[in-house]
């Protein structure tokens, strides 16, 4: 491990003045699970972890009649296994049970998640279609930004020097509406996406009003893909409708070939699982 | 938890139920501070990534891998490592599965399995197959002993039903 130091922030204005302080080597400690392993490996070079779950806001979750408000240091298990959750965010409550085994998810955070920025992150497409905003802390104050804009690339986000996520926030979502989230991984746990997706549809009797679809895994960042959407929405729900969301995801999806997957199979997958998640948030808005 | 020196803590926690201070550097890992400093090392360091689950143990009452844990951060928390599950009347129930089962080979990833299957029993006292495998996927064994392995989870399971 590189040399570093620790330090433990009780408030976010502590936290703010410590990163200040610290410069641009200086980063949030949450669940540690990416960003202890970078300081060891030397992915990232820190001098300064500043601890933030003694921070009542950073470790609480809300869920009031506007939405559900998640501190970044709340640790996964706490989400999946929150009923609300579940019922009312099922796409988040799929992607963060299975990101990791039991150990990493008693510690791993959506914070970090989104913060970390890897193009596999399982829960960022989850994110987008709930419309998640995180709301991000630093030396110029609080701002607010919108989980579709907040990475830039692989590894890479908008975060300023001395700034971190302090929480995110998900509306309350319309009467009729269903979420889902899906992976590919070739085994059946504990494996990095080869290809991830999740759906949100808002129907009205048979016709959909509203869609979202995102796709991860198969660009450098994960990806809005409107096309897919736009497929679905002021139309009927029909085979022939998902076909043509699932087609243009598939032409969104410009994916590499790597040890995970080539670039065949991950377009094959965006449209397997834009069609399985759509059909499942069907079900789901439909109940 | 007081600082020392440049990169010096003393860390001041509860490890296996014992009170005790000790000295660390801050860049230690919590494996690290109970192989290196405390000298429990029941812990194992396998990948030291968060891939493997040999250093697994309880902090504050939830699974977590210890190489993926800065020390500093246990200050004021409650540890619980394999040296920990027995008790002074003898084997915990998990472990008598283990050894009944002969559900080790090199024993390089026991400590990790162990303390595992305790907190799965603790939270879900009858758990499927799928629910113990899929709880266990975080513990590797390279010696790919996992049929006997969940056999002894889910003899425990019955053990400590009774």
């Amino acid at each position: 491990m590189q040399a570093l130091k620790y330090a433990r922030a009780a408030s976010v204005d502590e936290a703010v003045k410590m990163l200040r302080e610290g410069g641009p080597t200086a980063r949030v400690l949450a669940g540690g699970t990416d960003v202890i392993v970078q300081a060891r490996e030397r992915r990232r070079q820190i001098e300064l972890f500043v601890d933030i779950k003694h921070i009542d806001e950073v470790m609480s979750m809300r869920m009031e009649p506007r939405g559900l408000t998640i501190g970044a240091g709340v640790p996964l298990y706490k989400i999946y296994g929150d009923a609300q959750i579940a019922r009312h965010y099922a796409a988040l409550a799929e992607s963060t049970r299975v990101i990791g085994g039991t150990a990493i998810q008693g510690r791993a955070t959506i914070g970090g998640n989104l913060a970390n920025a890897s193009p596999a992150a399982d829960s960022i497409p989850a994110l987008f279609v709930l419309g998640a905003v995180a709301t991000v802390a630093g030396p110029n104050g609080r701002r607010e930004v919108p989980a579709t804009q907040f990475c830039t690339g692989p590894g890479v986000n908008v975060l300023l020097t001395g700034e971190f996520i302090v929480s995110i926030f998900f509306p309350a979502l319309p009467a009729h509406t269903g979420t889902a989230w899906e992976r590919f991984i070739p085994r059946n746990e504990m494996d990095i996406a080869v290809t991830n997706a999740a759906a949100m549809l808002t129907m009205n009797g048979e016709t959909v009003t509203e869609a979202r679809i995102a796709l991860g895994a198969v660009a450098p960042r994960t990806l809005y893909v409107e096309a897919a959407a736009a497929a679905l929405a002021g139309k009927p729900l029909t085979d022939a409708s998902i076909a043509a969301a699932a087609v243009a995801a598939r032409d969104a999806a410009t994916p590499i070939d790597d040890m995970r997957g080539s670039i065949k199979q991950r377009k094959h997958l965006s449209g397997v699982l834009v069609e399985r998640t759509i059909r499942r948030a069907a079900e789901r808005a439909r109940a | 938890m007081t600082t020392t020196s440049s990169n010096r803590i003393v860390i001041n926690t509860t490890i296996n139920g014992e009170p005790i201070e000790f000295l660390a550097d801050m860049r230690d890992s919590l494996l690290e501070a109970l192989r290196e400093r405390i000298g429990l090392r029941g812990a194992k360091e396998g990948c030291n990534n968060g891939n493997c689950g040999a250093c697994s143990v309880m902090l504050n009452g939830r699974l977590v891998n210890s190489c993926c844990v800065m020390a500093a951060e246990i200050e004021g928390a409650e540890v619980t490592t394999i040296e920990g599950v027995a008790s002074a009347e003898g084997l915990h129930p998990v472990q008598q599965a283990f050894l009944e089962e002969a559900a080790l080979q090199c024993g390089i990833c026991t400590p990790g399995f162990i303390v595992a299957t305790k907190a799965l029993l603790d939270e879900h006292p009858h758990p499927t197959e799928e629910e113990a495998r899929f709880w266990l996927a975080g513990n590797l064994c390279r010696c790919t002993g996992y049929d006997k392995i969940i056999r002894a989870v889910l003899s425990a399971a019955d053990t400590m039903a009774k």
